[in-house]
């Protein structure tokens, strides 16, 4: 067991009762703290990966500005006195059935599908974590280019987008 | 001859003109627009009356001209045409309508005087011209058909002119309504027509007659029911007295003049096969004209409305042109000879005389009307001093239509009664007796509005007076046109002059010199004095002692044709208690248990099964989440296990 | 050693969990919550593919990055959403919203 597998037991354990208790916690403030650690786990995952820019990326956008804006909104809109979950018993027994019996299922595919001896494994030491390939100067590249394998197009229409929902959000929320 | 188009275009347009933008347009700009349009179809007509008339004769008749014609529908080997057809008497038809329609135009100018909707009447004035002109002229029964329901439908328009009274409206759906249900009649007999003689025009020598003939008969009778419905035709006339709701002018254009006389024309148009292959049947034509005369002219003698007398003294004197069409008889090998076909050339001539001088009754009546204010004879009475111009016309007319020689109405009627007597003594003498009887009631008429009892009272506290100039204008033309037509007739009559009507329009087209049988003449002028005399004596003084003794003693008779022989209550009868209660009853009752029940239990259905599922448009995204979400997993269970 | 298993679980478990928030959330502002566990999830697999099956690619690493903006794109829009309906109806329970329906 090196450090690498540690690691990652120690994040899995913590993404996954975090996102449990994201979505099982009474406080709506409470809920959006733990989706703040679900989110820095999954930093720490594609840190473990190798893809240190995007877990950069990570942490800087959903968790320092998303966050932060589903909590200042939940703040203004009094959020913290509102009772989560205060559902009939048929509705959560039916969402939780439909969950874990989804889940159930799509564990089930997953095995099936018997990966483990096809496909290659995370942290083997000698392999190179694609420091070539993943650098930030390829990414800004790859992402600028517009030949055959540039992305140059989506990144257009990403801009167009969030460009967009900026006009939008404005106006939307401004006061009338 | 091209220009005849414009005799149906100018009208047309002043309708368009006048119907769409009439609002805009002041009533003396409206008036002037419809009269100067249909001035120039009164002078195009009269040119194309002379050029007609003045051409020379091919083979001893007048020509039959096109000047144009263009296929509309086709279907199959039978053709819908329209076009412009000039013959003898079409172009006669062209005159008296111009003629009668100007008129009317100009009288309307000074008895529509600041009504409401003036610009509407002009249009529609117009628009029944155009529509009874696209009659006369019609290429072909199909088109004839046409404008014989616009002129319907513009003489529905026009009696209902008043719309806000109730009895314009019911006055006006009931003629709608009567004329229709005669008009279905109408319709069947040309669809056999061209069904069976491969034709709906009317050269009558196309190849198909000789094999579909045998169906002509049945065709001609259920045309000449359509006919009888326009031309108010005992049982179908119960229409045209309630027609007299409509403004007066639109009484003496469409119900006494031209419309009414659309019957007549049919038959005149269809005549050629009457006479050759229908013989027999023309006795209908002749026993519903002979009936129907008498009974409007004994119906008349009661009434007391006037412009009710001037329209059963219209049916009789319509029926007395049916008759004359009736009691043409064929010559040798079926062909139409002058002799047998008098009464031909006769109810034409008539047509064309009763046109002016019964437009003039119902002009003169108009202005009585608008001198008094009223309908009724019993506000009339002494009206000599104060309606000079009405008084001479109105007696000039009325001489007319009582048949003293030297007036238009004396030729054409004795013409009739001649053809009667050849026809049968019986039919003779029946129709000699109507005409003293209409003798008799116009001149009740007269002496009632112009003499008798005057109402002091009524006249004192409102003094009537001459009608202004565009009134009595047009009814100084048509008394001039009575007694210039009657003179020169009854003196070409007499010494057997050429050139008189029977020069322009007979039965086969030929010239046709007009003489008078002494005896016939003599007779029926005799009579008519008479039954003038007879009037005179009962109706002219202040005080009328026969008069009252007369309704003392026969007070039921007198109730009965007041009452017009209850024909409307039987007709209420017929039509509620009959059809309505015995027929249309169980319909309605099938229809609306058994067709709407079934609907209704088809809607009924629908709605409480869309009430029974509604609920699962909740609006409520979660709920529509987790259905979703749901059939992933069966479509994954579905993929994974199946 | 990492198999690809196994972060493929963790995000399914997310996954789940976000769907399960989705459905029994009654304040709107939770269901966002909900939905960006289920878009982060959705990026573990994107990112562990592209690790694990096709190391020289960057298919799933730049549409990683690209659903992380139109995450913050989509909340964005979503929130000035909400503050408009909390302005409107004083509450952000899904049952209000089903007023929107009319």
């Amino acid at each position: 067991m090196n450090s690498q597998n540690i690691m990652f037991v120690i994040l899995a354990v913590f993404i996954v009762l975090s996102s449990l208790a994201t979505v099982l916690t009474k406080s709506i403030v409470r809920a959006a703290t733990y989706l703040l650690f679900v989110l820095l786990g999954t930093a720490g995952l594609y840190f473990l990966m190798g893809y240190t820019f995007l877990g950069a990326v990570q942490v800087m956008v959903y968790a320092g500005g998303i966050i932060v804006l589903y909590v200042f909104s939940i703040l203004l809109t009094s959020g913290r006195q509102e009772q989560l979950s205060r559902n009939t018993v048929g509705k959560v027994l039916a969402s939780a059935a439909l969950s874990v019996v989804g889940l159930g299922v799509f564990l089930l595919m997953l095995f099936k599908q018997n990966l483990f001896e096809q496909v290659a494994v995370l942290g083997a030491p000698s392999e190179p974590v694609g420091e070539t390939t993943n650098s930030i100067a390829s990414i800004g590249h790859v992402l600028l280019a517009s030949g055959e394998q540039g992305y140059l197009l989506p990144f257009e229409a990403v801009s167009l987008l969030l460009l967009a929902c900026i006009v939008a959000g404005l106006l939307i929320a401004r006061k009338h | 001859m091209e220009y005849t188009l414009f005799i149906l275009l100018l009208p047309f347009l002043s309708f368009l003109l006048l119907g769409v933008w009439g609002k805009w347009l002041s009533h003396k700009v409206a008036g002037l627009i419809g009269t100067l349009s249909l001035a120039a179809v009164t002078v195009l007509s009269y040119m194309t009356a002379w050029t007609y008339f003045t051409a020379d004769r091919v083979g001893g008749i007048y020509e039959t001209l096109v000047p144009y014609n263009f296929e509309w529908l086709p279907m199959g080997s039978l053709h819908f045409d329209m076009g412009i057809m000039l013959d003898p008497i079409s172009v006669m038809m062209l005159i008296v309508i111009s003629t009668v329609s100007l008129m009317v135009h100009i009288y309307s100018f000074g008895y529509m005087h600041g009504e409401r909707g003036f610009q509407r009447y002009y249009a529609f004035l117009s628009l029944f011209t155009m529509s009874m002109l696209g009659l006369v002229v019609a290429t072909n029964i199909f088109q004839m058909y046409l404008f014989w329901e616009l002129v319907g439908v513009s003489s529905y328009l026009l009696i209902g002119f008043y719309f806000t009274t109730p009895a314009a409206i019911a006055a006006s759906k009931k003629a709608f309504i009567v004329t229709r249900f005669a008009d279905m009649f109408f319709l069947v007999g040309i669809l056999i027509y061209g069904y069976y003689c491969k034709s709906f025009g009317f050269d009558f020598d196309a190849a198909g007659f000789a094999e579909g003939s045998f169906m002509l008969p049945t065709a001609l009778v259920l045309m000449f029911i359509g006919g009888a419905g326009k031309s108010a035709m005992f049982p179908l006339h119960i229409w045209l007295p309630d027609a007299m709701e409509g403004p007066t002018p639109v009484s003496a254009l469409i119900h006494a003049a031209t419309m009414v006389v659309a019957g007549v024309y049919q038959i005149a148009r269809l005549f050629p096969l009457w006479i050759q292959y229908a013989p027999e049947s023309l006795s209908i034509v002749v026993w519903v004209g002979a009936f129907t005369a008498f009974y409007a002219a004994a119906v008349a003698c009661a009434q007391s409305d006037i412009k009710r007398v001037l329209a059963f003294s219209t049916i009789s004197q319509i029926a007395f042109m049916m008759v004359a069409l009736g009691v043409c008889m064929p010559g040798h090998e079926a062909v139409i000879d002058a002799h047998g076909s008098l009464g031909y050339m006769a109810s034409m001539f008539h047509l064309f005389t009763h046109a002016m001088f019964k437009a003039c009754l119902f002009l003169g009546a108009g202005c009585i009307i608008h001198a008094v204010h009223s309908n009724e004879m019993s506000a009339m009475g002494g009206l000599r001093k104060y309606m000079p111009i009405t008084h001479i016309t109105f007696l000039i007319s009325c001489l007319a239509i009582a048949g003293i020689p030297f007036f238009s109405g004396f030729s054409s009627k004795d013409e009739i009664i001649t053809a009667c007597f050849n026809y049968s003594p019986v039919v003779g003498w029946w129709m000699t007796g109507v005409a003293a009887m209409t003798a008799f009631y116009m001149f009740r008429l007269y002496f009632g509005i112009f003499w008798g009892t005057e109402n002091k009272e009524l006249h004192a506290h409102h003094t009537p007076h001459e009608a202004p100039l565009t009134m009595t204008l047009p009814l100084i033309v048509l008394t001039v046109i009575t007694v210039g037509v009657g003179v020169y007739t009854t003196l070409g009559g007499f010494l057997e002059w050429g050139g008189s009507f029977g020069s322009f329009v007979t039965a086969n087209g030929e010239d046709y010199t007009i003489h008078f049988e002494k005896q016939v003449a003599i007779t029926s002028t005799v009579m008519a004095i008479l039954a003038i005399a007879l009037a005179t004596y009962i109706y002219k003084g202040e005080k009328q002692p026969v008069a009252d003794r007369m309704y003392a003693a026969f007070p039921r008779l007198h109730r009965w044709a007041y009452k017009r022989f209850y024909m409307d209550e039987v007709y209420q009868f017929i039509t509620h208690r009959i059809i309505f209660a015995r027929v249309s009853k169980p319909i309605a009752w099938f229809d609306r248990h058994i067709v709407d029940g079934f609907f209704d239990f088809l809607a009924w259905g629908t709605h409480s099964l869309s009430y029974q599922i509604r609920n699962l448009q909740s609006g409520s995204v979660q709920q529509y989440a987790l259905v979703f979400f749901l059939g992933i997993l069966l479509v994954v269970f579905s993929v994974l296990f199946f | 050693m990492i198999h690809i298993e196994y972060i493929l679980i963790i995000s399914a478990v997310m996954m789940f969990a976000g769907i399960y928030g989705f459905l029994t959330r009654r304040s709107t502002l939770a269901i966002l919550l909900s939905i960006e566990l289920m878009l982060n999830s959705a990026d573990i697999n994107f990112a562990v593919f592209n690790r694990m099956l096709f190391p020289e690619g960057h298919e799933g690493y730049l549409f990683s990055l690209f659903t992380i903006a139109i995450a913050a794109a989509e909340s964005a829009v979503a929130i000035a959403i909400m503050i408009n309906l909390y302005r409107m109806f004083t509450s952000i329970g899904v049952e209000k919203l089903k007023n929107m329906k009319w």
